[in-house]
């Protein structure tokens, strides 16, 4: 053996590729205490929180996807929102049909999800701006098609005619256990998925497309399959969306408001972070709770810090918590263990990527 | 034949719609910067307008003196601070703070205006009718002052662009920004200027529309911005013609499918756009090489 | 080292001071208008390798000071090291080489020097003023200009244009657009198409063209052979000496070493970012170039196990 190959087996055997920091497995119990605990809130308090809970899960789940899309994948999508329209008015669409509106919401979710395939054809093509744009006027076209039909509203919007009786009470709590379900779901998701070796590809792809075709990563598959997958959320959302309202209005569910406040929650929560949109959403929420008073200016506070974020703190404000406590609740990242520096060094595989300034050339 | 009045109506919007477009344009091929907010800015040169009438009392068709010059200078600002920060990150921060300059600047506008429309009443007698060709022809003559007014701007854009030495070190730092700072070029002042041409020719048609039609705090992306993207992308870009001929373009569009049904005007527009971005996405007219 | 005697022109060299590197063919003093007279000693190229007086010009020429010096340079790519504590000094006059192989950091140093990469230790000194911090367009202005690498041209511009763009901010100095013209004949009448549609040797001389216009006293060339065909590399680098002969400074990045001796006054290897060879091409040999370029060890004997 040549003095060469010696020193690579012996490395070999020192250093140890892991999955995870010690701490996944308190990360883990501590998700399952907080679902618990969320799970029983009906039993605790009012009608009126539950509806403010519902609707941070909607944007928590809008905010997963968005993530998922533009931290990850590298598209920024600003026409997001018509799958939330899609979404809210398949419920509409079958609960005129006479299917119950909890039953209606998986199948709305998976609607979409097959809806974004012709979409994905139209605009897949493009590059960044381009694509921005592009989904943004797909959003606005689908919108002005569902306003010609005159079966689901046509400008105004229609009521769900068929909601189930309950008391006021019983409804709100199985919309907000459903809610709770869509967006559990959807972190499992979005986790699982970047755990997977689709996340290796994404993150290649995020890192050099070019390396990362020739050595076979198949990028357009890829790509497709994380706007399919955000499709299927953003419409689970939408779902939940006419569920929690019993209303669909044109106007409100395909409103680009919603993709400016999935982008702003997930720019200042944190890009490219799993944990990222968590934070966003609560900021979010007491923002608006805060706020709700002054009409729009929580939407004018939260773009101007947004704004202010993405320039100056890539990585929102989780990148800081993160950068400081070297804490990743959400693992899918992988750590080199090198015995000879007694600790770890952190070979960030996921790392967040706002776009990395490549420096010159190398000669 | 009462479409051939509509197909003139929409050959002389699409004028309007070119100057929307040929900032967004510019900005694209010089920096690389999509502005989302770019249809919003037409409207803050529309509310200026109203305000600055409001307070110094000039006519209407000349307030523009005044407001254009205000956005360019508005433009080199925010172009060498703002935006120029978020081109140092990368493309996709610049695509996201323009986004929420948009939403700011719309939802500040719905705050401290009010969400009604506003318009920019001409007074002038001669201006607010019409001339006839034969029976069946009726042209605005606003509309026919904005076109004449786009042709020119454009035209002298052009020039500009193609003759001055200023036009020339845009198209340089366009090509090759790292190149141009070794021949002693700061890009940073050079992005600035083409923001302001930007901003202000932009602001421009803002003062147009208003003139013409009317505006509200959502005007700038309900209708504008869209409107500006279309008529680039249909005309390619690069190209200043390719910016009147797509602007073109799409005012015959909708003037068609505002006569095929009353509500389908825009959506006859952007049916069109989303052809092309598929089809054709390097538009109808593809000169130069971006990049 | 003898005693310094005093300056004579030795056989072969150049009379009087201000005098650029001249070649074998031209005749002595052949200064050409407009040349400033107040530059220093230069070093002699390889071809005139008179021994007799080169010390006595190199101290003298050490008085002058260099025009252009570089100091511990250090420069990352993010987390890779591209350039380590690397440092030369670029008399007024010479032609100075920097060879070495693809990655060892040729490209870098003058981009860093060019003011496109800020170093991560170092200083880089013109004239003695400390322009590390300076940006690229500044430096250029006040006379550090640079041919890139792959020649970067406006491609959607004229020939003229181009020219143009390069005197925009230009320095007083003795050349002009119709000087450009008058270096390469073809240009002129040329001068309307856009250069996207030019081959590339007259690319690259267009971009030469374009870092002169602005007069620089520093003329930084980046790997001039690149993509081109040898007989035109030839013929470009032969129109280094009406280019000199103007007073300017050349400090150049070639891959091909031969090239590189057959131009330089003075030459540096760098290998892996560092300095691994340095002198004038009249004193390196050969052997020690290839070692210093390739980084092999002298000697194999020392070595315990073998190299497959």
């Amino acid at each position: 053996m040549t003095a060469v190959a010696e020193t690579t087996a012996r490395s070999a055997e020192k250093y140890r590729v892991t999955r995870s920091h010690r701490n996944v497995a308190w990360t883990g119990l501590g998700a399952l205490v907080v679902v618990v605990a969320l799970a029983l809130f009906p039993y605790v308090v009012g009608a009126g929180t539950e509806t403010i809970v519902v609707q941070a899960f909607i944007i928590l789940t809008l905010a997963s996807m968005w993530n998922l899309l533009a931290g990850y994948a590298g598209l920024v999508s600003v026409g997001q929102q018509a799958f939330v329209g899609i979404g809210a008015y398949f419920v509409l669409f079958l609960n005129i049909h006479n299917i119950s509106m909890f039953a209606a919401l998986p199948v709305a979710a998976v609607g979409c999800g097959v809806a974004a395939l012709p979409m994905w054809w139209l605009v897949s093509r493009l590059r960044s701006g381009y694509f921005a744009i592009a989904t943004w006027v797909l959003a606005t076209t689908v919108l002005l098609i569902i306003e010609k039909f005159p079966s689901l509203g046509s400008g105004t919007g229609l009521s769900l005619p068929h909601t189930p009786s309950l008391s006021t009470a019983v409804l709100e709590a199985y919309t907000y256990w459903i809610g709770l379900a869509v967006t559990v779901l959807a972190l499992l998701a979005v986790y699982l998925l970047l755990r997977s070796r689709l996340g290796l590809v994404l993150t290649a792809i995020r890192d050099d497309e070019v390396a990362a075709r020739s050595s076979g990563a198949r990028v357009g598959l890829a790509r497709m399959l994380v706007f399919v997958v955000a499709g299927i959320g953003c419409g689970a959302a939408g779902a939940l969306l006419a569920v929690s309202q019993l209303i669909v209005q044109p106007s409100a569910v395909f409103s680009v408001q919603w993709t400016a406040e999935m982008a702003f929650v997930v720019i200042i929560g944190g890009l490219g972070t799993i944990e990222g949109p968590i934070l966003g959403t609560i900021v979010y929420m007491v923002l608006q709770q805060t706020l709700a008073s002054y009409n729009v200016w929580y939407l004018i506070i939260l773009g101007l810090v947004a704004m202010v974020i993405a320039i100056f703190a890539r990585r929102g404000l989780w990148g800081l918590v993160d950068e400081h406590l070297h804490v990743r609740l959400f693992p899918v990242g992988y750590w080199l263990w090198d015995p000879d520096s007694g600790g770890r060094r952190g070979a960030r595989g996921s790392g967040p990527g706002l776009g990395r300034r490549s420096g010159g050339r190398h000669s | 034949m009462v479409w051939i009045n509509d197909i003139i109506t929409g050959i002389l919007i699409g004028g309007l719609y070119a100057l929307f477009a040929c900032g967004l344009s510019l900005m694209f091929g010089v920096m690389k910067v999509i502005n989302l907010a770019h249809g919003d800015l037409a409207v803050i040169g529309g509310y200026i307008a109203v305000g600055v009438i409001a307070v110094t009392h000039i006519p209407v068709l000349w307030s523009f003196v005044i407001v254009v010059p205000l956005m360019a200078v508005l433009g080199y600002v925010l172009q060498r601070t703002v935006i120029q920060a978020a081109l140092d990150r990368s493309i996709l921060t610049t695509l996201l703070v323009t986004f929420g300059l948009s939403v700011v600047i719309e939802n500040g506008l719905l705050q401290f205006e009010s969400a009604n429309s506003h318009s920019l009443g001409v007074d002038n007698a001669i201006i607010t009718s019409s001339f006839s060709i034969g029976s069946q022809i009726t042209v605005a003559y606003l509309l026919l002052l904005i076109f004449v007014v786009a042709v020119v701007v454009l035209t002298g854009l052009q020039y500009f662009l193609s003759r001055s030495r200023y036009g020339r070190l845009i198209r340089a730092v366009a090509d090759d920004k790292e190149a141009a700072q070794l021949s002693g070029i700061d890009y940073r002042h050079v992005f600035g200027i083409a923001a302001a041409i930007a901003f202000g020719t932009v602001a421009l048609a803002g003062i147009a529309y208003g003139m013409y039609s009317q505006f509200a705090p959502t005007t700038g992306t309900d209708t504008i911005l869209l409107f500006a993207f279309a008529a680039v992308v249909i005309g390619g870009l690069g190209s200043l013609w390719g910016t009147l001929l797509g602007g073109v373009v799409l005012g015959v569009a909708q003037a068609v499918g505002a006569q095929i049904s009353g509500s389908d005007e825009f959506l006859a527009g952007y049916i069109v756009f989303l052809a092309v971005l598929v089809l054709r996405p390097q538009g109808l007219i593809a000169r130069r090489s971006t990049s | 080292m003898s005693e310094p005697t005093p300056s004579e022109p030795g056989p072969g060299e150049p009379e009087g001071r201000g005098a650029a590197w001249t070649s074998p063919r031209e005749p002595k003093g052949a200064a050409s208008p407009g040349l400033r007279s107040d530059e220093g000693e230069t070093r002699e190229g390889d071809a005139s390798r008179a021994p007799g007086g080169e010390r006595d010009k190199q101290s003298e020429r050490e008085d002058r000071g260099p025009i252009l010096e570089v100091r511990e340079l250090t420069v990352h790519h993010g987390q890779l090291q591209a350039l380590d504590h690397v440092s030369l000094r670029v008399f007024p006059g010479e032609v100075y080489a920097i060879i070495g192989a693809n990655g060892a950091g040729k490209s870098t140093l003058l981009r860093t020097i060019a003011g496109l990469h800020r170093p991560t230790e170092g200083s880089i000194l013109f004239d003695g003023t400390n322009v590390t911090r300076v940006r690229p367009e500044r430096r250029a202005i006040s006379g550090i200009v640079m041919v890139p690498e792959g020649r970067r041209l406006f491609g959607s511009l004229t020939v003229e244009e181009n020219l143009q763009v390069g005197a925009t901010y230009t320095r007083k100095g003795p050349w002009t657009i119709e000087r450009v013209y008058e270096l390469f004949a073809w240009m002129k009448d040329r001068r309307a198409q856009r250069t996207e549609q030019l081959s590339g040797g007259e690319q690259q001389s267009v971009a030469i063209g374009r870092a002169l216009v602005a007069n620089p006293r520093v003329l930084l060339l980046d790997e001039l052979s690149l993509g081109l065909a040898p007989v035109v590399v030839q013929r470009i680098y032969g129109m280094l000496p009406q280019i000199l002969a103007t007073g300017l400074t050349v400090l150049l990045v070639e891959q091909d070493v031969s090239q590189a001796l057959r131009v330089a006054s003075h030459l540096q290897c760098l290998l892996e970012g560092r300095t691994t060879l340095e002198g004038k091409p009249s004193e390196v040999t050969p052997e020690e170039v290839e070692a210093a370029y390739f980084g092999l060890r002298s000697a194999p004997a020392a070595e315990g196990s073998e190299e497959a």
